[in-house]
């Protein structure tokens, strides 16, 4: 098998375009897309192609996480906070050629809240009463209820316009508003945009764009000494960093990601049902040696399901405070003992290598750990769909995410009324206050229920070519937005 | 009579991994099972006399446990070639050119046909990754290569006049062949024994490096390998050390299993003397 990986990087060192011109570019990536419709596919990797470079929405993320114009050049809210009216900027047509005005809008709105809709984050738009178009550049929305992040819902890679002729083939050949076009996608191997060059708004600097998927972190590292990519914006292997820092040929870019990295606990699953079992688990882990030691330093340590860069985080790692003793009097008090749970790890290296120190953790609690390695597919079968596990480790890359905890049917099967309850009251909220005083609550109560082991905000190492200006240092979505990267002549 | 060279060397080099993988039953300098982040990556000193790897552990105990793990799962996978393998080869020569003989020579065939470690990750793919996965996949293919080694060796004995004695004297295949076969290809089987031990080795190793062999926390020299990979610019011991015991372990047993040959097959012994 050896012989195997090292051919694969011996490809990988060949069949790359030579360095050229200085008007394309070459990232690297971990994962393949498995489709390129973001309006129909869960996978961060979709966004990761797409987001502003193929498809655009009403407004976007900026690289700071702020919500800027998209689409819409501009909107007004009405004093009641129920009717959101989007000017659309003039000119914008898809790839195909076709005009996109408010009619697209509402078909993609439509679409996206529909019964039937296969959008993965339908709670996006369930807000939304009623799409009106007013005129061409012209299209009003109306709320159930006001809502202050409606904006930012209309950021999200999921709420991307698309046009009634080709959403339904979009997942294989994309025709967004975006700055670039699908030129070519060789599947297991790479996605190439091309510049396009009837967009509306500034045409990016770059000519040609290509993905490149490299699963293994080794030839991951291969390809970017040979040059063969010129950006890996998520670096799989963190080991590596210190060595590019010390090339002056590469930058590394180290931000802070949406991707909160919880120990995942199945509280349907006897016996972490017990709340005191979920505590016992939590106390027993010690962050930094997980963040040291599967990150090699990177990541901040969280308390809780919520970004450390948003402005209303609270730092709650006090209440899951490091305490094997305290972890084995609550197993006591549950009465649990002789304990083996079963730990699904998908590939990351922050599950496969975190699992394997928290294991050790748990061992010193008393908890035994079956550890099982497994593929994407075969963890999203059987953990996520199949809600068959006991502890999995993963991270949450979208967004203000922590909505999934009112949601009883998630995979780990977190079912309480009074979060549902708090989660509803924060939706039908506008005013900035009481958000962030709702926020604040919805922290506090998952930290005290012990729903997850929250471990440790996922950092974004990235290794660049120091001549590279515009990738984004920090990761608000996970998006490679390229409409900003240059080449440093 | 005079040992060969390759077998005192194999020996004694095969013999250190087994007498490091028995002692550390009793003994290792550090736990295997407790990681201590603080200590992540140390060069080697007093105290770490390999060093530690990426989560703190002792690559010296890691790498004693890790030959448990080897020997262990490559141990079963000959015991089971052995047990089915010979039983079947014996049955073969015995009633030479009957069906029973084509069925077991051709069942061997077929396995025979197929690449074996593509196999061993097949199974072990389908049942689940696990040690004992591991060992069957190994296992299975050490059958046919003992049925046939036994045949061969005992379609030759059974010309004898010897036999043609035994079988004059009443005596059924059955007894034949344990009594009189048996013994006079032993010294085929321990031979292809330690070959067949050294490829265990080898496919335990290649097995736990993608993932399907002993699953963590058990320490493989396979798995070392595999986390290593990413640190072989940072810390290149970390790969170069389990890389050494396998080939140090597998280039031991091949010397051993050719001195062996030369010691105990009389053929052979004649020839240079």
């Amino acid at each position: 098998m050896r012989i195997i990986r090292m051919t694969a990087a011996a490809l990988a060192l060949g069949a790359g375009p030579a360095l050229a011109a200085q008007d394309t570019i070459t990232l690297g990536m971990q994962l393949e897309p498995p489709n390129l419709d973001p309006t129909g596919g869960a996978a961060a990797a979709i966004d990761e192609v797409t987001y502003a470079n193929i498809f655009e929405g009403l407004t976007r993320f900026a690289a700071d996480g702020a919500i800027i114009p998209g689409l819409a050049r501009s909107w007004d809210i009405s004093e009641d906070g129920l009717t959101y009216t989007f000017h659309l900027a003039p000119g914008v047509t898809f790839h195909d050629g076709t005009a996109m005005d408010a009619g697209d809008v509402k078909f993609s709105l439509d679409r996206a809240r529909a019964e039937d809709s296969t959008n993965a984050q339908k709670a996006l738009f369930a807000g939304i009463a009623d799409v009106a178009v007013i005129d061409p550049l012209t299209v009003r929305i109306t709320l159930s209820a006001p809502d202050g992040g409606f904006a930012f819902k209309m950021a999200w890679g999921d709420a991307v316009i698309v046009a009634p002729e080709s959403a339904e083939t979009n997942a294989a050949a994309p025709v967004g508003t975006g700055p670039f076009k699908l030129a070519r996608w060789v599947q297991g191997d790479r996605i190439e945009l091309e510049r396009h060059p009837d967009y509306w708004g500034a045409a990016p600097a770059l000519s040609k764009a290509t993905f490149r998927f490299i699963s293994d972190p080794n030839a991951a590292f291969a390809a970017m000494m040979a040059g063969d990519v010129d950006a890996f914006p998520v670096f799989p292997a963190p080991e590596t960093l210190e060595q590019f820092k010390a090339d002056p040929r590469f930058t590394v870019i180290v931000g802070s990601t949406e991707g909160e990295t919880v120990l995942a606990m199945n509280n349907k699953q006897k016996p972490l049902d017990d709340v005191r079992v979920r505590a016992a688990v939590a106390h027993a882990i010690n962050r930094q040696d997980i963040i040291d030691g599967a990150m090699f330093g990177y990541g901040t340590p969280i308390g809780t399901h919520f970004a450390p860069h948003n402005p209303d985080y609270i730092d709650l790692t006090g209440i899951s405070a490091y305490d094997p003793e305290k972890s084995k009097a609550l197993l006591k008090a549950a009465g649990v003992s002789d304990l083996t749970l079963r730990m699904a790890l998908p590939p990351p290296t922050y599950a496969r290598r975190g699992g394997e120190i928290i294991a050790a953790q748990l061992r010193e609690i008393g908890i035994t750990t079956e550890i099982t390695n497994m593929e994407w597919a075969q963890w999203l079968e059987q953990a996520f769909r199949g809600k068959d596990f006991d502890l999995t480790i993963v991270s949450h890359t979208e967004p203000m995410d922590i909505g999934i905890y009112a949601r009883p049917d998630y995979y780990f099967q977190y079912d309480d009324l009074g979060f549902q309850a708090l989660l509803a009251l924060l939706d039908n909220t506008s005013a900035p206050e009481a958000r962030s005083g709702l926020l604040k609550a919805a922290q506090g109560k998952i930290a005290m229920d012990y729903v997850n082991g929250y471990l440790f905000q996922l950092a974004k190492t990235g290794v660049a070519n120091a001549k590279i200006k515009g990738l984004w240092e920090n990761a608000p979505t996970q998006a490679n937005d390229l409409t900003g990267v240059t080449w440093e002549e | 009579m005079r040992w060969p060279v390759q077998l005192i060397i194999g020996a004694i080099l095969s013999g250190l991994f087994v007498l490091a993988a028995a002692a550390s039953f009793l003994w290792v300098p550090h736990e295997v099972s407790t990681l201590s982040i603080a200590d992540r990556l140390k060069p080697p000193s007093a105290r770490y006399l390999l060093g530690t790897d990426h989560f703190g552990r002792d690559i010296l105990s890691m790498l004693m446990v890790g030959a448990r793990t080897s020997i262990a799962v490559a141990l079963v996978a000959v015991g089971i070639g052995v047990a089915a393998g010979v039983p079947l080869g014996l049955a073969a020569a015995a009633r030479r050119g009957s069906l029973l003989d084509e069925i077991i020579m051709r069942g061997n065939d077929l396995i025979f046909a197929f690449p074996s470690l593509v196999i061993a990750i097949l199974i072990t793919a389908v049942f689940g990754p696990s040690a004992l996965n591991a060992i069957l996949a190994i296992g299975i293919f050490n059958i046919p290569v003992f049925a046939r080694v036994t045949r061969g060796g005992a379609l030759s004995i059974w010309t004898l006049d010897y036999i043609l004695a035994a079988r004059v004297a009443g005596k059924n295949a059955l007894r034949i062949s344990a009594e009189h076969i048996l013994p006079n290809i032993l010294n085929l089987l321990i031979v292809q024994g330690t070959i067949q031990f050294s490829l265990g080795i080898l496919a335990e190793a290649g097995l736990s490096y993608v993932g399907l062999g002993a699953q963590p926390p058990t320490p493989s020299w396979g798995r070392m390998l595999a986390d290593a990979q990413t640190m072989i610019y940072t810390a290149p011991r970390l790969a170069i050390l389990p890389g050494l015991a396998i080939v140090g372990m597998v280039l031991g047993l091949n010397l051993m299993g050719d001195g062996l040959r030369d010691a105990l097959d009389p053929r052979l012994r004649r020839a240079r003397e």
